[in-house]
């Protein structure tokens, strides 16, 4: 158990709750945004970004990583919205394709790091896989902060989210700035991403965006009550996922949380109070007995 | 004989009911408009009746048997919107996959089968576009298409989703002379139609539907400012959705 | 055939059987299955392994091919009980992928199977590991199974044509027809599911997302025909395998990666040239209708 009162252990677990929470928080907005997927494609083209930043500078260092992911996500968005508007493709065949092409080059990259680099270049693995176990005081720091800052972003423009999400045209009436919103939103979700990418791996770290908010709904209508809790449940990911990929030697955290995470959701699904399957299941069964009774009383009157 | 019997079909989309206890029966040889408003479950009850979404609750007859065994004798044409015209292919194939279901399993389209689909096009008068890619034309070519599609399947009795829907005058034209001819040559046609205004002059029959059946027969005796009140829901939202019916009927 | 030669050969079947399967799976909107199915695809590998205790390939193609139809099923279900689509898509590939990740790393971590490779695959490796077949003499296992799995797609794809045609153009006509709709879109995803598991010892399960979306997309741009977008498609495949293998050999890096990145070049020159929905010509074409 000595693993678990390290202080390194103690730093990681402060900094992946904090992710969870900021991540679930991010993920509502995603969730009503209808892009679950869309964070899919922009972790995993976060890929080359860190590789060619490490190309370029020569280190390993946290900050300068994730700022090569975070352009690299962005180029992805980019090209995703451009062709999508551009040509007769969908939506999810753009995501799809750059999602892989950017992965691949990506795996072309780190291939060719871990070939010409000296050094501790293996670290950048963890990027594909997510070890927390990888990180150290310094990128702890970072990533706290930045989670820190996601949150409050987050928290402190609530009603403008919400009117944002669910009728900017009326939002627009208000004065309320949706293109500014929609960059901030972007710039939110990119920021995720590529804080959590070293924790929890590019092919992952869509999970804690996309689950915890699904998870939520089980339980409320209010849109508040669903940030709360998502960011609730994400954090408790985190840290659950955490704690147990601490047990084993090399065991990745982040496939600890997303099971975490998958088994909150599970559990709401069928336990939920508002949208649980038991809830529904009894409501779906008096509707039915509702509409014999009716056709019944129809057909003697 | 009556081709179709609905005898108290309901149906919901998850927890909110469309359709409440929809009962009636059209004869043949009639051309029949389905009406009401937005919500009302119109496009929901062809999809119900073609089981193409599941039913709650009551029973449905095609020519006196269940839809399995009369599926060659049932033609559909689903809302313009419900495919995506994007799709790589041209006029003259969309009318093809009408005889997909004579064709049958394994086989591939002939000759004989493309040349049926010519007649066809040219019938709705969209023959010299049988091979432009589907997303070239406009709205009212497409559901020209459509229709030949739903024709090519020689059916005795049709379901047309809004096939007047977003069209131009021609094509609405074109359009009604076809479903017309199909009444004189003894098919019956069900329509399900937004447009008040030309109720009388296109049917001979209408059924006015809002959840459940308000009031369905004879286009005379049946499409009263009474029923269009009922099915509309009060005087007010009905003068807004059906502002052209005042008009005549002020006549 | 030389060394080379068996690799180009494997490569290429990959690239014409994810190729023929694109074309469906973009024009269905499928595309982001195929990549939930290349990630569940590791758990249905983990299990056939924690079950049989062996790693033949066989029965991985079997486990494999399970997890794809219950990944398909499950997504279904939870969309059918009021989860967005693409959200049921995510929540259902991410937790069974990390499920099969923690297997690995945990209850079969001295086994031989990894993640690393189930992801990238190993195609350098796969000419030495052979099999002896009637009439062909010695020839790569994965070579001979995509051998069988192309012949599996065209079969399928082939004589069911016109069904999964109409079935992708206009489903509810297809079912006023009397065409199984649902149990063809659960075919389709087999198939989806025995291509990418079959691909996963070449290319890798992730990479096989890049073959099964991208030549499709490119072909999307050049024509309007289904059967001349199969083709072409398919061909495209092929290409970025040679380009792609090509180029790994020059610059010395994963040849899986680089056969990823080579479909996004070919998309990049369609993208940018096709005649018809190309940037180029959209440029050009309201220049000349002004002048």
């Amino acid at each position: 158990m000595s693993v678990l009162t390290s202080s390194n252990y103690l730093w990681v677990l402060f900094s992946t709750l904090l992710l969870g929470v900021a991540s679930g928080l991010v993920g509502s907005l995603v969730y009503w945004k209808k892009q679950s997927l869309m964070s899919d494609a922009l972790s995993h083209a976060a890929l080359p970004g860190v590789a060619i930043a490490f190309l370029l500078f020569q280190v390993k260092d946290f900050f300068i990583l994730i700022i090569g992911a975070a352009l690299s996500a962005l180029l992805g968005a980019f090209f995703i919205m451009a062709i999508k508007e551009k040509t007769r493709i969908k939506e999810d065949t753009a995501m799809g394709m750059i999602l892989a092409v950017f992965f691949g080059g990506g795996i072309v990259l780190l291939t060719l790091v871990n070939r010409y680099s000296s050094g501790n270049q293996a670290g950048l693995d963890s990027f594909i896989y997510g070890q927390a176990a990888s990180m150290v005081e310094s990128d702890v720091k970072i990533m706290s902060a930045l989670a820190i800052g996601v949150i409050l972003i987050v928290m402190a423009g609530f009603k403008e989210w919400k009117l944002f999400l669910f009728d900017p045209d009326f939002g627009k009436g208000l004065k309320l700035p949706i293109t500014a919103l929609n960059t901030i939103y972007l710039f939110l979700l990119v920021v995720t991403i590529v804080i959590g990418i070293q924790a929890v791996g590019v092919i992952l770290m869509s999970a804690l965006l996309i689950i915890p908010p699904v998870a939520a709904r089980y339980w409320t209508h209010s849109f508040r009550n669903m940030l709360l809790l998502s960011g609730f449940f994400g954090g408790i990911s985190g840290a659950i996922g955490t704690t147990l990929s601490a047990f084993g030697d090399g065991w990745p955290t982040g496939a600890f949380i997303v099971l975490i995470s998958g088994i909150i959701f599970t559990f709401s699904m069928f336990f939920g109070s508002k949208k649980g399957m038991v809830v529904e299941f009894t409501i779906l069964r008096s509707k039915k007995k509702e509409l014999q009774s009716y056709s019944v009383k129809g057909g003697r009157g | 004989m009556n081709i179709l019997e609905v005898e108290g079909v309901s149906a919901a989309y998850r927890k909110n009911t469309v359709l409440n206890d929809v009962s009636f029966s059209i004869p043949k040889g009639s051309l029949t408009g389905i009406v009401g408003p937005n919500g009302a479950g119109k496009s929901t009850l062809i999809k119900v009746l073609l089981e193409l979404h599941p039913k709650l609750s009551g029973n449905v007859y095609f020519f006196g048997t269940s839809l399995k065994k009369v599926k060659s004798k049932v033609g559909y044409v689903p809302q313009r919107g419900s495919v995506d015209w994007d799709f790589p292919t041209d006029a003259l194939d969309v009318v093809m996959m009408g005889m997909y279901g004579q064709i049958g399993w394994l086989k591939w389209p002939k000759k004989i089968h493309r040349k049926k689909a010519m007649e066809v096009l040219d019938k709705v008068g969209m023959a010299d576009f049988s091979h432009h890619q589907i997303s070239e034309l406009s709205g009212g070519q497409q559901q020209r298409v459509f229709l030949a599609r739903a024709l090519i399947q020689d059916a005795d009795l049709y379901f047309m989703d809004e096939p007047l829907a977003g069209v131009d005058a021609a094509t609405e034209r074109a359009i009604m002379a076809i479903l017309r001819e199909l009444k004189n040559k003894g098919k019956t046609v069900l329509v399900v139609h937004h447009d008040l205004q030309t109720v009388e002059d296109y049917f001979d029959r209408v059924l006015f539907l809002n959840r459940t059946v308000v009031a369905h027969g004879n286009t005379s005796s049946t499409f009263t400012t009474q029923n269009i009140e009922k099915a509309y829901g009060g005087s007010v939202r009905w003068l807004k959705e059906g502002i052209g019916i005042v008009g005549t009927h002020l006549q | 055939m030389t060394y080379t030669g068996w690799i180009l050969l494997t490569a290429s079947l990959v690239g014409i059987s994810s190729g023929i399967v694109g074309v469906f799976l973009i024009l269905r909107r499928m595309a982001m299955m195929a990549d939930a199915i290349s990630h569940t695809v590791l758990l249905g590998i983990v299990t056939a392994y924690l079950v049989t205790k062996s790693l033949s390939g066989f029965h991985m193609l079997v486990g494999a091919a399970i997890a794809g139809i219950v990944t398909t099923f499950l997504v279904q279900w939870l969309h059918s009980k009021g989860v967005q689509q693409d959200a049921s898509i995510g929540v259902v590939f991410t937790t069974l992928f990390a499920l099969g990740v923690i297997l690995i790393a945990t209850k079969v971590g001295n086994a031989h199977l990894d993640v690393q490779h189930a992801l990238m695959g190993e195609i350098a490796f796969i000419p030495w590991n052979t099999m002896e077949v009637p009439f062909l003499g010695k020839i790569p296992i994965a070579t001979f199974i995509l051998g069988i799995v192309l012949i599996l797609v065209v079969t399928v794809i082939g004589l069911f044509y016109k069904e999964w045609k109409l079935t992708t153009f206009d489903p509810a006509l297809a079912a006023s027809l009397g065409i199984p709709v649902l149990a063809m879109h659960y075919i389709f995803m087999t198939l989806v599911s025995i291509t990418t598991v079959a691909s996963f010892d070449a290319v890798g399960a992730i990479m096989v997302v890049a073959m099964l979306i991208t030549p499709a997309a490119s072909a999307y741009l050049w024509t309007d025909k289904l059967l001349v977008m199969i083709g072409l498609s398919a061909f495209f495949g092929v290409v970025s395998a040679w380009i792609g293998y090509y180029f790994a050999l020059w610059i010395d890096t994963s040849i899986s990666g680089s056969m990823a990145f080579a479909t996004g070049v070919i998309f990049l020159i369609s993208f940018l040239f096709s005649p018809k929905h190309g940037m180029l010509s959209n440029w050009l074409k309201p220049q000349a209708g002004k002048s």
